[in-house]
């Protein structure tokens, strides 16, 4: 059965699609609150407390990235106990998490629910050795789905850089500081059991993200995570030339469709491309004297510096990438943080992102219908998800990919994208260091660009100069075992992911 | 008709394949200084095999040839005129050795039966050639001379300075030399790559005293190059101007003219000419 | 005929060994985009050695996204090097 992008959703997940909203009635369980927290000092009595059975729902949150430590903590317990076929909920699994892969063989977690995988676990999961399968939601995606009742939590277990003798939690302060908690907090409040677990207890809290009244345990181990793998010293632009050209070209397009102007809002992600977009955004903005409202999502020391400079009035953060965006979001009440329900929850009125001008996203693959795949390589193999991506370039009023057109003799464009991530509809301009498309859709932007110096070209015509470059490529054909769904931020499902084609 | 030429290691495939991304209006693809000793059979066949595969660009190709052994420098010939290059870059040129290579040239083009179509590149990069400039450019089939100043400067035992005074004279020599039989005057890279105001202030120097165009090492130099070393589009108007009053006034009968209360006369005209002929060329005009 | 190599394993070039062996022309072929382009990689090499007249050897290449013409340029170095006379 094909649904709108002509993308087949194939069984078991056939009939998980649910589009209504009439069951966003967000539910708070009726316990929460109504009892002193409860302090611990191991997982183990967690375990027991609750108590945590096989076949139960587990949640975390990402913001300790590639130095979480507490879900290995619960995996190991897991382990101990020899409980079965769990079900995981963490919003993102990064390397550090390769621990889970033996669980998966062994079936004592069998289902996942993440909005982005990538490491030895996603490797595992490519190769069909999860059970039940994988479900990738978006950042927004996920919220909607917990206060919609769509994914229910048995036992959120988050970590948390600081917590205070009431049970309130933070992540400004502590050895692992993060920053901003914006995935913690629809399992904060929706599960149906919230632990904290910290690696530091202070007497009190200024402010508090997460509060004690949807906490009911706390757990204090010795180290929630390594501090490097957390946050990254400084995240650098790169020096590359092409990545700086694409940057350069990117500010020339967005200034002569009119968008860097007073008051405007803009979103970029934190790899070498944005990081080089952004910093040329901010020199354009220097030498033209542009305040914007405000920069949002994952927020790097590049945008701090810009807020410090006055260049934006307010950041909105849902995560912090390094110790300049943690100790900014410490001090500056105009960094703000956010959580993923108003960042990016399509049926949250006030999400963010709906006052967003534009947005610079990247791409995996990039098809001729202008979709996007940032989930799978081309040979299916899991290396990420949307994250926010789906989400920002649904809101967004103007979409624009920046990437390098070829990398290592692969084309980023092709024919059709092995995995749809992000509906070609939403993508409004394609940047690359071959020339600049812009979606037929968009003859509004067209209009703006007459006359313009910038190579501007048909989708196809740079396909077809990336295949005279690098020779056309034979990719083996796609396996038909299933392995998992992309589930768009709304509920409806986009595609089928399978197994990984072999050949490396 | 160049105003950058942008220096490419010939060794590289990463950075020769996308050599027609920064729209130089020239590349230099170098088998020379860029490129170690052990590796020059490589480059050149890389380059070969490059040129072979991709027989047209937007941009004039350059290659800087090895000229300090002779069995090397042959086969760097022979590749050049077996492909696509337009012109052929002479490392340490003196008035000697330019003339034994073009006879060597010539030679070696009727033995492959093609007709002459390269133009030479002679660097100006020691003391000798300096004063030996003006007998350099008028070696046959050179179209352009670029000063080499870090190895000059090494020649005259002197270190470079950022003040650049030491080769102040050379740069107006080289300009003049090259200006007395109309061809490209080349200035020297600048190589603190991180310093894009130190680029523009030297490049508008340079530009200043006669200089038409600049070599550059790193891409994101071309940039700036080309703003210093383009005319305005004041001056391109105002030279649509004056041959729009040429226009008129040859169409009145009139010999004489004048613009803006300046009168008008041949070596202004035929600079305006000039001027928007390379607007054209480097798309300046919509 | 000798041992020989030739190129780098930076992106977009390739590391090509060519040895000399008792019979028959044997190609082994590493590749980031193996699975894309393995093929083409085979027939850019094994037209090398046709072209040359060449048996009883072997080349072995690690890949790293080289285009053809890179391929066939460190084949073609690394063969000269090895004695082979193009």
């Amino acid at each position: 059965m094909k649904n709108e992008y002509g993308r087949e959703i194939l069984s078991p997940f056939t009939n998980l699609e649910s589009n209504d909203r009439s069951k966003q009635h967000p539910s708070i369980p009726a316990h929460k609150g109504r009892k002193p927290v409860v302090f611990s000092d191991s997982i183990s009595s967690i375990f027991d407390a609750i108590p945590i059975t096989s076949g139960m729902t587990l949640s975390f949150h990402h913001h300790l990235r590639d130095g979480d430590g507490v879900m290995n903590l619960v995996l190991d317990e897991i382990q101990k106990r020899n409980l079965k076929d769990m079900v995981l909920a963490p919003s993102s699994i990064f390397p550090i998490h390769a621990p889970l892969v033996s669980l998966i063989d062994q079936q004592s977690v069998v289902k996942i629910v993440t909005n982005y995988v990538n490491g030895p676990v996603a490797d595992a999961i490519s190769d069909g050795r999860l059970r039940d399968g994988i479900i990738m939601d978006t950042h927004g995606g996920r919220p909607r789905a917990i206060e919609a009742g769509e994914l229910e939590i048995d036992v959120a277990f988050l970590a948390c850089p600081v917590v205070d003798p009431l049970g309130n939690g933070s992540g400004k302060e502590g050895p692992s500081a993060c920053g901003a908690l914006g995935y913690a907090v629809a399992d904060l409040m929706y599960a149906k059991h919230t632990v904290l677990v910290t690696d530091h207890l202070v007497k009190t809290i200024d402010c508090p993200e997460l509060s004690h009244e949807y906490v009911d345990y706390v757990v204090k181990v010795s180290e929630i995570g390594d501090p490097k793998g957390i946050v990254s010293g400084t995240t650098r632009p790169t020096r590359d030339p092409i990545a700086r050209k694409i940057a350069k070209d990117t500010v020339q397009l967005m200034a002569e469709l009119g968008l860097i102007r007073q008051g405007f809002s803009v979103q970029t992600g934190a790899g070498g491309t944005s990081l080089a977009v952004a910093h040329e955004l901010g020199q354009y903005m220097r030498n033209h004297q542009i305040q914007g409202k405000f920069a949002s999502g994952g927020i790097t020391s590049f945008l701090v510096q810009m807020l410090e400079e006055g260049l934006f009035k307010d950041l909105y953060d849902v995560q912090c990438f390094d110790l300049e965006a943690v100790r900014s979001y410490r001090e500056n009440a105009h960094h703000h943080p956010l959580s993923a329900s108003e960042y990016a929850n399509p049926w949250n009125p006030n999400a963010i992102i709906k006052q967003l001008d534009v947005v610079l996203l990247s791409a995996a693959e990039i098809d001729l219908d202008f979709h996007v795949n940032v989930t799978t390589d081309s040979l299916g193999r899991l290396i990420g998800g949307s994250g926010g991506h789906a989400d920002t370039a649904a809101e967004a009023k103007v979409t624009i990919i920046t990437t390098n057109l070829m990398k290592a003799r692969q084309s980023i464009i092709q024919e059709r994208v092995r995995t749809l991530t992000t509906p070609g509809n939403t993508i409004d301009v394609v940047v690359t260091e071959r020339g600049i498309a812009i979606h037929p859709n968009r003859k509004d932007l067209l209009m703006k660009l007459q006359g313009t110096k910038l190579k501007i070209v048909p989708l196809d015509q740079l396909y077809a100069t990336a295949i005279a470059i690098t020779g056309r490529p034979s990719y083996p054909d796609p396996s038909s075992q299933v392995i998992g769904v992309v589930r768009h931020r709304d509920g409806t499902l986009l595609d089928t992911l399978f197994q990984r084609s072999k050949v490396y | 008709m160049r105003r950058s030429l942008l220096f490419i290691p010939g060794n590289n495939p990463g950075m020769v394949q996308n050599s027609d991304i920064f729209d130089a209006d020239a590349i230099i693809f170098d088998l020379e200084d860029a490129v170690l000793p052990q590796e020059k059979d490589a480059a050149r066949t890389l380059l070969h095999a490059y040129f072979k595969q991709f027989p047209s660009a937007p941009y004039e190709t350059i290659v800087r040839i090895n000229t300090n052994d002779s069995s090397i420098m042959m086969e760097d010939l022979s590749m050049c005129l077996s492909s696509r290059v337009d012109a052929i870059m002479v490392p340490k040129a003196t008035k000697q050795s330019l003339f034994e290579f073009l006879d060597i040239l010539v030679t070696m083009e009727h033995s492959l039966g093609i007709s002459p179509r390269v133009t030479l590149i002679p660097i100006i990069e020691t003391a000798r050639a300096v004063w030996e400039a003006y007998e350099i450019v008028q070696c046959p089939r050179v179209s352009g001379v670029l000063l080499g100043a870090e190895d000059l400067s090494t020649d005259l035992g002197i270190p470079r300075t950022a003040s650049n005074l030491e080769i102040l004279v050379p740069r107006s020599l080289v300009v003049l030399a090259a200006k007395a039989v109309k061809i490209d005057a080349i200035d020297t890279p600048f190589l603190d790559v991180d310093q894009e105001a130190n680029l523009r202030a030297d490049a508008e120097f340079s530009h200043s005293i006669g200089m038409n165009a600049k070599a550059c090492i790193h891409p994101l130099q071309v940039g700036i190059i080309h703003e210093v070393f383009s005319p305005t589009s004041a001056e391109i108007r105002q030279a649509q101007k004056l041959l729009l009053a040429e226009e008129k006034a040859k169409l009145e009968g009139k010999g004489a003219f004048s613009v803006d209360g300046k009168m008008v006369d041949k070596p202004i005209l035929e600079r305006a000419h000039h001027l928007l002929e390379k607007a054209k060329v480097w798309g300046l005009i919509p | 005929m000798k041992m020989a190599t030739c190129g780098t394993y930076e992106s977009n070039d390739c590391f090509v060994t060519v040895m000399p062996q008792k019979t028959g022309r044997t190609i082994q072929i590493e590749s980031i985009v193996f699975s894309s382009f393995g093929a083409q990689i085979q027939a850019v090499i094994e037209g090398i050695l046709e072209e040359l007249h060449l048996d009883n050897i072997a080349i072995a290449i690690q890949d790293k996204g080289a285009l053809d013409y890179t391929i066939r340029a460190r084949v073609l170095t690394a063969l000269q090097r090895a004695g082979v006379s193009l």
